[in-house]
């Protein structure tokens, strides 16, 4: 209904009605919300935000002290940043050579089994799960940075975003690099990789986001408590009888503040890197 | 003597030259070949071991049972078991409620948040982009913690509610069926509105804005415009996008595990954890959470291909 009013008013103006920003601002203040609240909530006493303030209080200092005195903080910040980082340089490696290959060295069998690999994209993780984590812990990767990684390192969707910027790479410059006498693994490494720097700034946002958020494979196989992720460690710390908002809240703003720089600064290669391969 | 042989001799090697050229020229293409096979040999081999192997072993345990290792062939004793398994059929019918009522919401309000921004004429088009992309860069489960305490008996809007008057007593969001799968619809939509507006946007620009011109001139109004040009032009994006929220919705785990436990009384549990409890937190039964996930399986690719087949009748 509001598409409707909304139209109308700027058809009768020409140009953006007041309905259309009324309806805009309504949306942002909607989806900023939540995020406001929360960093209000980890600056206060528990009892103030079951209260309902809206303003920045003075408890940060005691949230971060209870907050580092009942969990182990520090630790999963640091075992989030090793897998989403180990992740991150891995899966780049593997799907950039991998994209290239399938575009610059394609042929029919290559073409067919890139449609092949595609099907992947469709298996539910909850499909494949139980026999991950058995093969997991059968080779003894549980708890491991190794466990948490191999699934993921090489996804259809990436190697899909690597074969399609590939394509407008200039089939000129590789024969001239190869009359120059540059190895095929050299004129990947020297000349593709510092030219596409865009959709390597893409990946690294996607993937590393991905490895931050993941909660479940996470949660399946890392069982101590030395490796528990940062997803995990909220998760732990909400399931308790009683729920101190301002701790809680100051722990969900240490997880989400890396993404949220990362967000920031990375800006246009998010949204690139969301919309990938299409096009 | 000397001369006819040496005349032989450059004839013979003119003509090994040119062989030597051919095959030259073939393993030179051979050899391209199998480096293209060797860039692409790693990601392969890892997609085939952690997707499709693990996709068939799962398919292979589903004919079994037990508990632990202690496994036996069972048939189709699985399949037969989930049809009067009541939390796995109302885990289903979760997944379907909140993707019947999520999906089509968020889509619309994707579509007309990102006409809006892409409107030349929008001022601080770029703070408002921003704005309405952070709920994306939101951790799922940082983000279902934080509707949880929101919508939590002593939570924000349970106090602002008791404040206005409009309540008399807290409301108890998350310990009521119905309004416990509202929240998470509510809170799906928050999270991931901005994400869809990203492909919306990107579809967007691609559009020619001297088509629009054209139909102005043409006296059809904005609501004209947005249903013969627009959501046409953008069905490409609308496919992709529905494909991947219906395949995300089937998925669903980390809300369900952290915004209402699967509460009230598993009234909100979606599939994937309710097969997460029956592998890692009950008595682990692999089998049977092995046919269970075979059903998320199939509904996606069911899903995605009734999707596809309709948009191409209607073309």
């Amino acid at each position: 209904m509001s598409v409707i009013n909304i139209n109308k008013k700027t058809k009768s103006t020409q140009s953006l009605g007041v309905g259309t920003y009324t309806f805009l601002i309504v949306a942002v203040i909607l989806s900023v919300f939540p995020l406001f609240w929360m960093v209000i909530a980890a600056t206060n006493k528990s009892v103030d935000v079951i209260s309902g303030t809206l303003i920045p209080g003075s408890n940060l200092a005691t949230n971060y002290k209870n907050l580092i005195g009942s969990t182990n903080l520090w630790q999963a910040m640091w075992n989030s940043f090793k897998y989403a980082g180990i992740m991150t340089v891995l899966s780049l490696l593997v799907c950039s050579i991998a994209g290239y290959g399938f575009e610059i060295y394609h042929d029919k069998h290559k073409d067919r089994l890139f449609s092949f690999l595609l099907l992947a994209m469709m298996i539910p993780f909850a499909a494949v799960m139980i026999p991950l984590y058995q093969m997991v812990s059968e080779y003894g990767l549980l708890n491991s940075t190794a466990g948490f990684v191999l699934p993921t390192i090489s996804t259809p969707f990436l190697i899909m975003l690597f074969r399609q910027n590939s394509r407008s790479f200039p089939h000129e410059i590789i024969d001239a690099a190869r009359i120059d006498g540059l190895s095929e693994i050299g004129i990947f490494i020297r000349i593709y990789i510092p030219t596409q720097k865009a959709v390597f700034a893409a990946a690294v946002t996607v993937v590393f986001m991905n490895g931050w958020n993941n909660y479940l494979w996470p949660k399946i196989i890392m069982q101590s408590n030395d490796s528990i992720s940062m997803p995990m460690l909220i998760a732990g710390l909400q399931s308790g009888y009683v729920t101190d908002y301002g701790v809680l809240m100051l722990s969900v703003l240490f997880c989400i503040l890396p993404m949220l720089i990362i967000f920031f600064a990375m800006q246009r290669y998010f949204t690139q890197g969301i919309t990938g391969s299409i096009k | 003597m000397y001369s006819l042989r040496s005349w032989r001799n450059n004839k013979l090697s003119h003509k090994k030259q040119k062989q030597m050229q051919i095959k030259s020229k073939l393993t030179v293409e051979n050899k391209l070949s199998i480096t293209g096979w060797f860039f692409i040999l790693p990601a392969t081999l890892l997609i085939f071991a952690m997707s499709f192997y693990p996709m068939f072993k799962a398919l292979y345990m589903s004919f079994r049972t037990g508990i632990g290792v202690n496994m036996e062939w069972a048939g189709l004793y699985n399949f037969t078991r989930m049809l009067k398994d009541k939390i796995f059929m109302q885990s289903v019918r979760n997944n379907f409620f909140y993707l019947i009522i999520q999906v089509p919401i968020m889509l619309v309000l994707a579509i007309t948040l990102a006409s809006i921004l892409n409107n030349p004429k929008l001022k601080y088009k770029g703070l408002f982009r921003i704005l309405l992309f952070l709920p994306c860069a939101t951790p799922l489960v940082a983000y279902s913690v934080i509707f949880r305490s929101l919508f939590a008996i002593d939570g924000y809007f349970n106090t602002i509610l008791l404040n206005f008057g409009i309540l008399s007593k807290a409301y108890n969001f998350l310990g009521h069926p119905t309004s416990a799968k509202i929240v998470i619809i509510i809170a799906l939509i928050w999270r991931w509105t901005g994400y869809n507006i990203v492909f919306y946007l990107a579809g967007l620009q691609n559009i020619d804005p001297s088509i629009y011109e054209a139909v102005k001139l043409e006296g059809a109004s904005k609501f004209q415009t947005f249903f013969s040009i627009t959501a046409p032009l953008l069905k490409p994006m609308i496919l992709l996008t529905s494909i991947m929220s219906i395949n995300g919705t089937l998925q669903l785990f980390d809300e369900s595990v952290n915004l209402t436990a699967g509460g009230p009384a598993n009234a909100s549990i979606t599939m994937s954890h309710y097969i997460y409890n029956l592998s890692f937190k009950y008595v682990p039964n692999f089998g049977y959470a092995a046919a269970l996930s075979y059903v998320i399986l199939l509904l996606v690719a069911f899903l995605a291909l009734i999707q596809m087949k309709v948009v191409d009748v209607r073309d």
